[in-house]
Formats: C-alpha cells, structure tokens, sequence
C-alpha cells in the first residue's frame, strides 16, 4: 500500500484514502466540439503509460476530496513530488 | 524435433536421461529476418510457430528482453473460457479454445489443457441478468455456456458456499464445461519448441531499444542489447511494454499498464475440482495438478511497471476466498507475485496493423490473455503474413478508437440502478 | 517418565512440565517448550512424511522453517485441521495431535512408494512429454490420477470456527529478527527513545544462539544474554517485543506485513483470542537481521529419515537435550559441523567419525574434534546413505577416489555451510551482489530505508556483528529524526564460535543420481543436469522445469545449490546463470490471518435505508443493490413473488403504493453558477428552468454513452438538488468533482453528498395526493399550485421536507424527502393514511415493471454504456441549442451517429402470456444455422398485470425502424415469436400523471 502526500491536507496518508485518476496534464480541448475524430481519440483513448516518470492525478476521495497531481516512477512507484492541481508539472531535476 | 512419447521416455529412463535434446535452439541472432516478433511470451510465440506452420515464414526471429514465457505467460493463473459476450470476442476466443483442444498433439507438448468447467458466480439480479445475456449470445454463437442455480453450481462444486444468508449469496452460476486450465509454462515452452524446429530463432537477453524506420515510413529493423537485426516485418506482442515498445516506433496506443497479483496455497489433495470465479465478490481460483489452489486477484488502481502490488489487494482477494469457501480459511499462501497487465479503454485486446508500415501490434489482453494464446497467434500470424487481419481479428482494430466501434466487455457487464 | 533420547542435563527445558501428544494416533510424553519435532526425536521417531513425488520416507531435515520433510496435519477438532505444519516450528502442548501426510495406508507402509520404483521414469518435466494419446485419456485418466497422487495434506472440510485479527502500526526503527543482530541493533535504537519493534518467528529471541554453547557476550551466556535484552527492550515504553512473529512481506515505502500466531502453541480451544494476528506496519526505518539458514551436503540417498543439518542436530542437543542418535556421523565442508560433533561427543554420543570433503582444513575446533578422539576423514566424500525408514550407515569414499566403506551410524548431521537469508531485502527490491570468495549472494543496492546486519548482510565474526548492529541501530533511529538519547554502549563479545566456508552443489566425484537438492519436490542433482541439457538455460527455466525451490520451503536448502548445479553445466559464472526472485511470503501464511475479520457479515459494510426495519418487520425480502438490501417485494401470507409484484403493480395503478426511494443517490450543487455547472454536465438545458420546478436529467461520459440518470430540481436560483441512480451516486459525485475541480476551476460551485441525509417515501397512484394531504403543512399540493415536476420545501409531520411531485410509474406521484432520522417515523404516518385508501407497500421489483409499463429506462439494465441518448430514445433530452456539455463530441463520432445501431424499442410477445427472459437475443431470421446473426437482445421483461400481456424492452439494431415488424427470440426449447413496439405499454398519453 502506497503512501502518498495529499498537497491539500500536507499530510502522508495511505493509498487507500486516494482514489487514481489518470494521468494528468490532459486538458479538455476549449472547442471540444471541433476537433476532428482523431483529436478526440488523442485526448480521450491515447496515453503515455510510460515506464519511468509518470505524472498522473489522484484524489484525495476519503479524505479532503480534491484532486491533485503526482509525479511517480512506474518502475519503483516511488513518488517524486505530489502537487495542487492546476499547478504547473514541476522541474524534477537530477532526480528525474 | 525428435518426438516426445511413452517410449521415448521408457528410452531415455534406461539412459539416464542423456539423450534428450535442447527443446529450443539458443541461436545468435541473424543480420535478417523476414519478420520480427518482439516478445517471446505465449502469444508471440504462437505467431512465430504459425507464421512457420500455416505460412510457410520461416525466416522470424522472436527476440525477448528476459527469458522466455517470463512475463505474464508464466504469471497468470491459466484460465481458458471463451463465453463472451459480442460476436468478435466470442469469436477469438472460441477460435482459441477450439485450438486449445488439439494442442498438445499439435505440438508434441503436453500442455495439460484441461476442460475441468469455468463456473462463474452470480451474486445479485443485475448478475444474473448479465450472465443470462451471455448465455443467450454464447448458445446463438455455438459457444457453450449454461445456467446452474445455487444448488447445481454447489454439486458442481463442492466446496461452494450457497448459504442464502451469506452477504452476497449465490443466486446462480454460468457453467462454461469447455473452460478450464492448462499448464502455462508448457505451453510457452511447446510453442519455442515446435517453432524452433521450424526454423524460427528465439534469441533471449535480447532487449529491443529501438525501432528503426525509413524514410518513408516503412519499419527497417529493431535496434537490440545485441546489436540491429533488420526485419521486413515487426510483430509488438509485448504485453504490459506495449507502450514502451510503440513509442520507439512512435505511436501512441490507448493503453495503461496495472500490476495484477495472483498466489497460490500450499499443495493439498484434490478439494477443487472445477474453476470459479466471481467478478462481484472479486475471487476466481481453481486447483492445479500439483495440488495448489490458484488464485487471482485484482489489479492495483495506478499503472507501474514494478510487477508488484499493494497487500490489500490480496486481502481483499482472501476476504472473498474465505467468504466463498469457508474451508479454506486455515489453507496458507505460499506464493503470491505480480504481473504488468496492458489494459485499453473497452477491455478489448488489439490485434492490428499500426500507421505504420510493417509494424504490427498484438495488445491490450488485459487480466485475462492466456486463454486466448492459441487463438491470437494463429489470427496474428496471418494478420502479419497476409497485411491485412484475418476476420476473426478484423474488428480488434486500432482504429476503433477513432471510430467508437468498441467492443466493451466490461461495459457490458457493467453495475448501476 | 524420561524419553528415550532425552538426554539428562542437557538442553534449557530444564524440568519442564510434562505435556502428552499424539502422531498418527500413537502416543507420546514431551516436554512444555518442545517443538514437534524434538518431542519425537526425544523419542527416538525420525520417520515422519513422505516425499511428493517419489513418496520416498522422509525425517526431520531442520529444526527451523526451512524445514522441507517433516510436515504433519494438526487436528485439534473436526472443524480444526490444518495441514502441511511444520514439526520442526509446531510448539507442543498438552494433548496435541498430530498425523502424517502423503501416504497411504500407512506412514511406515506407503503403496505410493512405488513412484520411487518408476522414478528413472518420472525425470523432470516427463509429464509434458507424455500422456498426450488417446487425446481424451489426459481428462479422464492421466489428469485425475496425477491429481489424486499429488497434494501433500487433506485441505479442511470444514468452516473454520476461529478468527483473526488485524493491526496496523506505525515505528521509527523496525528490527526483524531477534537474534544477536537484531537485539542488538533493537537496542541502541530504544535507547534513543525511537519507537521500535523487533520480530522474531520464533517463541523465543536467540536466533542461532539456541544451538551454540561457546558464545558470551558481556561476560554471560549468549542465550542467556539473549534473554536479558529481550527483557530489558520489552519492559522499555518504547519498544515492542513480538514473538511468533513472522515478517513476511516487504513492500513500497517501508510498509511490513507481520503475522503474529497468537494460539497456535496452546492447547485451545480460545474463543476470547484471534489465532493469528496480521499487522501491517510501516516504518521509517527497517533493519534486517535475519541471519543464515545451513544447506544441507548433496549426495545420493541423503535423504533418509536421520540425515539432517549439524545445525538442527546442535539445536536439538543443546536447546532441548535430545541426542538425534546413539551413533551419528558427521559430513561438512565447513567447520560448524565440528562443533555439534564436539557438543555430542561432550555429551556422550558417539561420533562415528566426521567427513570432510576438505583436503587439509585447519582451526581450533577441529583440533578439539580430534582431541576428543573423534574419527576424522578429511578428503573424503559420503558417496551414499544405506537404511531404508531410517539410515544405518553412511557410504563413504576418498573424494579423489578409491575403496567405498560403509560405516554404520543411526544419524548423519550435514553442513555444506550457510546461506545469508536475503528475502526480506530482495523483497524490499534491493539488488543482490554475489560475493565470489564466500559464495554467497549478499545485499548489494538499497533502494528502501534499510539496513542488513549480521549473517544476512554476510558477517560472520560475533564482535564485528555486534559492533555493525548496534552501530545500524542507531543510524535507523537517528535517520527517522530521533535525536534524543545517548549512544549505548555496544555490547562486547566474550567468547564466540566463527567459522565461513561451504560449498555448492554435487562433491567431486559423486553421483548425481538420487542426490536431493529440493527434498520436498524431490528434485535430484541429475534433474537439474536433465534441465539444462534440454535448454533450460535461465534458472527460472530450471526452477519450473524441475520444481526446484517451488516447494513450500521455498528453496531455503535448495536454491543455492541448484544454482551452482546449473551454472557449473552451463559453464557460465553462477551470478550470470540469475537468481530466481524471492517471493512473498517468507514463510506460508493462513488466509485467514490476510482476510481478518472480513468474514460474513463484516465481509462487506451493508448499507440499510431509514425505513429497513419496517420493511423488515412488514415481510419483505430483499435484494442485494450493491451494498444496499432494498426490499424488493412484500408477500401476504401464501403470496409467491408473482402474486404479490402483480398485486402491488395493481394496487399503485388503482389506489396507490409506497416506496423506499431512499437508495438513490442525491447531490446538492449549489452557488452561483450551479446552473452553468449543471449545463457543462447534463445534456439538458438548466438556464431557464425555475425554481421549484424539475427535469429529468441525462449526464454522458466525455465519450457521448449514457452514464447516469435522474430527476434533478431546482430549489432555488443558485440551488439545484440532483438524484442518480443507486449504484451511481459515489461515481457521480466523483465525475462532477473531477470536471469542477480540474477542467471548470473557474464556476463558483460546491457540490455536497445529501445521499444520506434525505430519506425518500415515494407515494404512487392516483390517491397519492390524497394520502398525503393531510400530513403536508405549508405546501399547496393541488395540481394548479404543484404541477407534475415540481419541488417544494416545507414540512411533513411537522418535519423539514422536500417534496417532488414526480413519478417514475406514469401515475400521480410525490417524492417525499425527509432527514433520515426522520424517515421511519414519516413513512408510518404516511403509512396510516394510505391504509385508510387500500394503498399497498411496493417494492423494487414492482417499481421495474411499473416503470416498464411506462417505457421508462433504468441506466445499467436498459442500457450498459454503449448506448447514446438517441438509441435509448431521449433525444429530446439532449439540448440542441448547447454550445457544449460532457460528451457533446463524443457523441458524434462516426460510429456513434451510424444507421442501424441498437435503439430501445418495446417488444410484445405473440402469445401473450409468455415473459421473455432477460437477455434473450433476438434474430431476424429463426430458421439461419448457428452461429446466428442476433440483432439485439432483451434488456427488461415482466407480467403486466396492468396490461393483461407480457411487456418488454430491447435494443435491436436499426429498431425504431423495425417497428410493426416480427422477430424472434430463440431459446434453447422453442422459438418465441415478438413483435416490436414502441416502449410505451400503458397510458401512451401520460394523462394519469396528471391525475
């Protein structure tokens, strides 16, 4: 079971308070209803799923509610960083 | 290939065991090949054995990062079924265990393909409305696949806890009779054996880092740890390193990959004669030959690579073990581990040609592509013989993202009201 | 009364309390602080199991966990068997019973013996090779008789009567072990004042100090030493001391699963105590000292009953004075095998002579060996064992060759020297690096908060174990932010037994044949030989192949040598050959103790609506709606389910009915731009609709499929109270949260779960009005005022309520929502008006067909998110003037927008009175071969009542079109005739809901 920093609550908490959700940085498109066929199929269907840093969302479920961002490594699932969302992907340095 | 049988092994009994042969060749990799199967799990072994056997390609090499049948193939907990329930899955599936049937003889192995039954629970109305569509759709589709109620799926199986008052009592089961298990390493194992002995090179420790294409788009070869290896076809059939894989190609795939756990109990006398699994309590587990109960458990909730997952998923797991077979609570887990399965958005595999020309790429099995290893090789192979998929694969296609043609199981199955 | 092999002042039991036990029903006297295993060889019993394969008699290897022969099923009462115990771990207790494994009919006796006779037959993997012909004789012949063969012990029959507990805990400093390393390492971290817990799977602390006798540490004893420290961690406020306790699992971030077995040494049963304890901690900072396990020697036959580990020989001699024989040899190829040939020697038994496979060794021990007088044959190998349930000689050559002599013993201990135990650090995905000058595979990268000390990190010499643990211990606790405290002082050692060295795999000049690597799996040197020579070249390859180290002693004996056995053949550097991974569990671990108390009713929370206990008292039965019980109809005396639904279906329609509508999920989205939030993810329109008035709401997945319905009003300007389905409201909640929180940040919205808060009391049918009129206060409920979808606050009995006239029946209907805790005490009052008009209670099962009737869908069953707001036909609902909503776009992607996608239509069946089966396909064409072409299957189907017919729903391909047409449902004993509908079955107009 992980232990995951929820940035809202500052507070190590374990993963099952959290729910996944995905990975993040994906916006919804502003003029959703113009993009072509392929467009929605990248930003619905399409995913990094990399194998080393991921950044991806969770939410904080039983707990303070929000959502917020991680920045994890898929091969150790070590968490680099957890951030608010809405922040920018932050600069992992020599870390990442 | 020298033959496998009794009196081979009555042979070789008087000597000592000295005159078997290398079941597979550990050959170094050629400068070419015609075509190039990135992984040498169950299901890119069965392409390369029918790329030789039914297409006459010989020229193939199955290049593997580790050692053979080491990812999900030697990982998962063998269940064949093929009760599913659209027109393209129970296709594929069917066409798989219609191949399961033969395959021991197919390929000299004893792969201990055993249809001991596939019973699959039924714990509320919205179950057994789901299970009942299915096996409406199985019995028009010629898939076998009937309802038991609570008392015949206890007769089936015995250990089976109907007690009305459980918290989530059994209402009924569906019963697939050709379901049931096989020996996963044998089938990786008979599958190098038999394509080895047509001419296909299985070159293990071998790591692709690369795709290499030209110009003009086409694939020229695979950069590996020992060195490029040109290929006029690639076949990905890289399970939970899909995406790495594909995005060395450069394309992206709808697919996430999540640890998914499964442990087995220490042996014990034959108690479990059958498989059940439950997809609302969450337990599926059978007994092997060797007397161990095999148990699956579910994936973690956040995609890794690391092939090992949280303990309250196999606590959850046991919960519904023990609730469903009370008998079992005293057993011991001897063994758990953890696989990296590749999941899409409908739960569909992929078996497909790419935007890319000559790369193909057979993915997205999800928690449950050993059943469909037959099956997926054999439309795979001619997927990549023929460029262009054969009608059992043809609507597992990449685009259908594009197009929302899904085919979504789990949809299918999904719970609400 | 003194056991045979008790051995008087030998050992600590000291004058124990008697306790009495049985093995396979014959009965014994042991000793309170016996193992198993040591009360039977105080008995002179060695034969204790039989082999999986080969059913070859087996005794006692160990006198640890790695034990892989002598496993016993304990059978405390019919409902209290548990098999594949180790002996060599059970604590004995007054009338424990014990019976062998495996064999058949007796121990001594084994007909499966004659596996042993085929073995030449039986090599590794030979049943992948055969038992293909004919085809269905692996089914019906070869799988059953492999199966019934297989197995060690009987699997429990029945429910187990016991239950388990579950702890979680947080530490600053985890020590894992609790031999000189751990306890020391435990103590200089307490004495900082850092909380600690140090494990041991034993019932004592001591580690390998229960079977030495030359150690002193700070002058005293090593065991005695041992136990002071214990003492003094446990009575220290700090620090917890847990015994029987196994660390079994290593996970992410410093997380440790324990089992602590709680009764298993005691005579029960206990009612009042778990009897095993899981406990999952998580620690800042993890040592690892835990230790060495000895391998034993390979060669042929060495697997007979008496043949064991010097280490387990030394244990049993010293710890509890039991000699293993009268006679024994001794065969190492390392010193620590001299010291339990010097203890025995000591203590009487004879040492028939020691063989060593080292030309020329030189120490201090073996001088003491000699000194005593003992045979020693240095270069020599034991080239085999004779005996058949117990050894009686050992066969013995000069390594380099030469005549063979059997010298008669009645045991043989056997070193081939020790393996760190690296699990817990492998597990914790630390790398190993293989030390080529000890052979020995010892923690090499840490990639957790970790440290290794002692044999484990590949220490031998005591002074310098003790100065690494103390220092470790310090370290962890100083590094999980302990600052207090001053350094304690390391503890000193006295006097000490060292020694390093061993060997892997086969002797020189040694057979292969028969000589066990994996006892329990009986997998042979030559096996591994046979792996290799097939191609199994990845030791994992060899480990599946031939079962090496799958046994459930994990390899702990076997491994290292398999390894060597292989990387020798291969020609390849033993690190280069691999290692397989170690696997949780360290040690198996009951299910129970993972499950806890997660067993019946405490296996899933369940969740009961205000109202439950009336339902409950009034005869309803229930249904399951995930953790809901919902009632789901309410039988009169000698009604089945069909009689009361069609009752209760008839009652709503003439008079009226009532319903727990509690389960529905419900949200308040509330602010100032609640409206705009509720355009972005509903596909209706939500500006203009004014307060006090309600609209049934369709809300998408961003890929245009229906995700969720429900009646949504409007309170107020900025507040809108939603309902969703039962099994949506957490889901829901979540997807408005997650497009609030992350994708329109900038709406001034709050979104509140009011699930269950409101309790809701459906009233249905034309009196509903006036039942509930004379409870409502300050609400004109007339049609004018109160028109069908309409919401108004105000009370009810004198409670807050928010009360819908809606209905999901066709009929006349308010919703009545009241605070929960309220909701019983509204329901009987609503209740006893509703008596006084012949109303019925209704439930679930009534309100589908009701609903049916209506051609009103429920998301999940009517549809199973494929389906878009056209196929379901609610296009109406999907506002055409919107600029944009969750799954606008989705929803016209090609596919989505093709002719002849499935749509809802009504079906009817010729005859009317059969009820389709739901999920039944439907075909066009009855008479095609299988497989058929199906074009849509049966979603809902019940009796109407109402209507005198069956009704039904479905979706078929191109339906709307197919209307007026016939098509058929095949089912497996005749073809039903249907003709397609539209979904509506009664009151096409929707006049009654009106009134």
């Amino acid at each position: 079971m992980l232990l995951i920093r929820c940035p809202y609550c500052e507070k190590d908490l374990p993963e099952v308070e959290f729910r996944h959700a995905g990975e993040a940085h994906l916006v919804r498109p502003s003029n959703i209803t113009e993009i072509s066929d392929e467009e929605f199929e990248a930003y619905f269907f399409l995913r990094q799923n990399p194998k080393g840093i991921v950044f991806e969302r969770w939410r904080h479920v039983h707990g303070c509610g929000r959502f917020f961002n991680a920045a994890r490594d898929t091969v150790s699932d070590k968490f680099l960083t957890t951030y608010k969302a809405g922040e920018p992907k932050p600069a992992l340095g020599e870390s990442a | 290939m020298r033959k496998y049988s009794a009196f081979a092994i009555a042979r070789e009994a008087f000597r000592g065991h000295k005159g078997w042969e290398q079941q597979w060749r550990s050959p170094e990799p050629k400068a070419e090949y015609d075509v190039v199967i990135i992984g040498a799990g169950g299901h890119g072994l069965a392409t390369a054995y029918y790329l030789a056997s039914e297409h006459g390609i010989t020229n193939v090499a199955v290049v593997e990062k580790g050692w053979l049948g080491g990812g999900n193939t030697g990982r998962n907990t063998t269940i064949i079924r093929s009760n599913y329930l659209y027109d393209e899955s129970a296709g594929i599936y069917d066409h798989a265990v219609k191949l399961w049937e033969n395959l021991s003889q197919e390929l000299n192995y004893n792969v201990m393909y055993s249809p001991r039954g596939v019973m699959m629970l039924a714990h509320n109305i919205h179950d057994v409305q789901v299970f009942k569509r299915h096996i409406h759709a199985n019995r028009l589709n010629g898939v076998d696949n009937e309802w038991l109620t609570p008392e015949q799926a206890k007769e089936f199986c015995p250990p089976l806890n109907i007690d009305k008052n459980a918290r989530y009592p059994v209402l009924g089961a569906a019963l697939q009779r050709r379901g049931g298990t096989a020996r996963h390493d044998a089938v990786a194992w008979g599958y190098a054996r038999a394509a080895s002995a047509r001419g296909v090179d299985i070159i293990q420790n071998c790591e692709v880092t690369g795709i290499r294409r030209a110009p003009a788009g086409h694939v020229e070869g695979v950069e590996t740890t020992r060195g490029f290896i040109k290929a006029k076809k690639i076949g990905v059939v890289a399970a939970g390193h899909t995406s790495v894989i594909m995005q060395m190609a450069g394309v992206r795939v709808p697919l996430e990959s999540y640890p998914l756990q499964a442990l087995v109990s220490e042996p014990v006398k034959p108690v479990f004669p059958c498989v059940v699994m439950s997809n609302t309590v969450h337990a599926y587990i059978s007994q092997s030959d060797k007397g161990e109960l095999v148990i699956g458990a579910g994936t973690d909730q956040y995609t890794s690579y690391s092939q090992t997952g949280g303990l309250h998923i196999l606590e959850h797991t046991l919960d519904a073990i023990c609730e469903m077979f009370p008998m079992f609570t005293r057993m011991k887990m001897l063994r758990s581990w953890g696989g990296i399965v590749d999941v899409t958005p409908d739960r569909s595999p992929i078996l497909s040609k790419t935007p890319v020309p000559g790369l193909y790429v057979n993915c997205g099995w999800g928690t449950g592509g050993f059943k469909a290893t037959p099956g997926s090789g054999n439309v795979f192979a001619h997927t990549i013989a023929r460029d262009e998929p054969h009608p059992i694969n043809a609507g597992f296609s990449l685009d259908r993202f594009r197009t929302g043609r899904l085919i979504d199981e789990a949809a299918a199955a999904a719970v609400a009201h | 009364m003194t056991a045979p092999f008790r051995i008087a002042g030998k050992g600590r039991l000291g004058s124990a309390a008697v306790a009495r036990f049985t093995f396979d029903g014959k009965s014994y006297a042991g000793l309170q602080g016996d193992t198993l295993a040591s009360a039977l060889l105080a008995n002179g019993v060695h034969l204790v199991g039989r082999s999986f394969k080969y059913h070859r008699p087996r005794g006692f290897l160990s006198a640890g966990v790695e034990e892989p022969n002598a496993l016993v099923g304990i059978e405390r009462d019919a409902a209290r068997k548990t098999p594949n115990i180790r002996a060599t771990v059970q604590e004995l207790y007054d009338g424990l019973q014990a019976v062998s494994q495996n064999r058949w009919p007796s121990l001594s006796f084994d007909i499966g013996a004659v596996n042993n006779l085929g073995s030449p037959f039986f090599s590794a993997g030979f049943y992948y090779k055969t038992f293909m012909w004919p085809k269905a004789a692996w089914k019906h012949l070869y799988e059953p008789f492999i199966r019934s063969a297989a197995g060690l012990g009987v699997a429990p029959d029945k429910a187990d009567p016991d239950h388990y507990a579950a702890r979680y805990e947080h530490c600053d400093v985890l020590v894992i072990g609790g031999g000189v390393a751990g306890l020391a390492a435990a103590l200089s971290a307490a004495e900082t004042g850092a909380r600690v817990i140090i494990v041991d799977e034993q019932a004592t602390v001591g580690g390998t100090l229960k079977a030495e006798t030359g150690t002193k540490i700070d002058g005293k004893d090593g065991w005695a030493w041992a136990q002071d420290v214990a003492n003094r961690l446990a009575a220290m406020d700090n620090v917890r001391v847990l015994t029987r306790t196994t660390a079994f699992g290593y996970h992410a971030q410093n997380m440790v699963a324990l089992v602590e077995r709680v009764t298993e040494h005691l005579p029960g049963p206990l009612p009042e105590l778990p009897r095993e304890r899981l406990w999952q901690v998580r620690a800042k900072q993890v040592v690892l000292a835990t230790g060495s396990i000895e391998r034993h020697m390979v060669f042929p036959d060495n697997d007979r009953p008496g043949i064991m580990l010097a280490s387990a020989g030394r244990t049993y001699l010293n710890h509890y004075g039991v000699a293993v024989g009268r006679n024994v040899g001794i065969y190492t190829s390392n010193d620590s095998a001299y010291y339990a040939a010097v203890d025995l020697k000591k203590a009487g038994v004879n040492v028939a002579a020691i063989i060593d496979v080292r030309d020329n060794p030189q120490s201090a021990i073996i001088d003491e060996a000699r000194s005593l007088g003992i045979t020693i044959k240095t270069g020599h190998v034991v080239a085999g064992s004779t005996g058949r349930l117990r050894i009686t000689g050992m066969i013995v050559k000069p390594k380099a060759g030469g005549p063979t002599q059997t010298i008669g013993v009645d045991a043989l201990l056997t070193s081939a020297g020790w393996t760190p135990s690296v699990h817990m650090f492998s597990q914790s995905r630390g790398k190993l690096a293989y030390d080529e000058a000890t052979q020995r595979f010892l923690p090499g990268t840490y990639v957790q908060a970790c440290a290794s000390v002692g044999a484990c990190n590949g220490t031998d010499d005591l002074a310098a174990v003790l100065a690494e643990a103390s220092s470790a211990g310090l370290s962890a606790a100083r590094a999980a932010g302990v600052e207090g405290g001053a350094a304690a002082a390391t503890p000193q050692a006295s006097a000490s037994e060292s020694w390093t060295g061993g060997m892997l795999g086969v002797p020189q000049g040694v057979e292969d044949k028969k000589a066990f690597v994996d006892f329990q799996n009986d997998v042979t040197a030559k096996d591994i030989a046979q792996a290799v020579r097939e191609g199994m070249h990845s030791i994992e390859h060899v480990k599946r192949f031939t079962t090496n180290g799958m046994a459930t002693d994990q390899g702990k004996t076997s491994n290292m040598h398999g390894l060597a056995i292989a990387a020798e053949l291969l020609g390849k550097p033993l690190p280069q050959v691999g290692l397989t991974t170690f696997r949780q569990p360290y040690t198996p671990v009951t299910f129970g103790a993972i499950a806890g108390h997660a067993r019946g009713k405490l296996f899933d929370p369940t969740r009961r609506t205000a109202m439950h206990s009336w339902a409950e008292e009034h005869g309803a039965v229930f249904e399951d709606v995930g953790q809901w019980k919902r009632a789901w109809y309410f039988p009169k005396a000698g009604e089945d389910m069909h009689a009361a639904v069609n009752r209760e279906c008839q009652t709503v329609r003439k008079t009226a009915g009532i319903f727990d509508a509690s389960t529905l999920g419900k949200i308040e989205v509330v602010g100032p731009d609640a409206a705009a939030f509720m355009e972005l993810l509903y596909t209706n329109p939500w500006q203009k609709l004014e307060p006090g008035r309600c609209r049934y709401g369709i809300m998408l997945r961003e890929d245009g499929f229906i995700y969720d319905d429900g009646v949504v009003g409007r309170l107020s300007q900025d507040r809108f109270h939603v309902t969703t389905t039962t099994g949506g409201a957490a889901r829901v909640l979540h997807h408005m949260e997650d497009y609030l929180q992350t994708e329109f940040p900038h709406l001034n919205v709050y979104l509140t779960s009011i699930s269950e808060q409101w309790a809701v009391i459906a009233v249905q049918g034309p009196k509903s009005r006036d039942i509930i009129a004379p409870l409502v206060e300050g609400i004109d409920i007339s049609d004018e005022a109160m028109p069908h979808m309409s919401v108004r606050e105000g009370k009810i009995c004198g409670v807050p309520t928010r009360l819908f006239r809606m209905s999901f029946t066709g009929e006349r209907g308010f919703e009545i929502n009241v605070p929960a805790d309220y909701g019983r005490a509204v329901w009987e009052a609503v209740w006893a008006e509703g008596q006084k008009h012949g109303a019925c209670a209704y439930g679930t099962e009534t309100m589908h067909v009701l609903r049916a009737e209506k051609g009103y869908i429920i998301v999940g069953q009517d549809t199973d998110g494929t389906v878009t707001p056209d196929d379901a036909a609610l296009s109406w609902a999907v506002g055409k003037a919107k600029k944009d909503f969750v799954g606008i776009r989705g929803m016209k992607r090609p596919d989505l927008v093709r002719p002849g996608r499935k749509q809802l239509v009504g079906l009817k069946t010729k005859n009317p009175s059969i009820v389709l089966e739901e999920g039944a396909q439907i075909v066009a064409d009855p008479n095609q071969p299988v497989p058929m072409k199906m074009v849509g299957h049966v979603t809902s189907a019940y009796w109407s009542a109402n209507c005198g017919h069956s009704i039904a729903l479905a979706l078929v391909e191109g339906g709307r079109d197919r209307i007026g047409q016939t098509l058929y449902v095949p089912m497996p004993d005749k073809t039903i005739e249907v003709e397609v509908t539209g979904t509506i079955f009664f009151d096409e107009k929707g006049e009654r809901l009106n009134g």
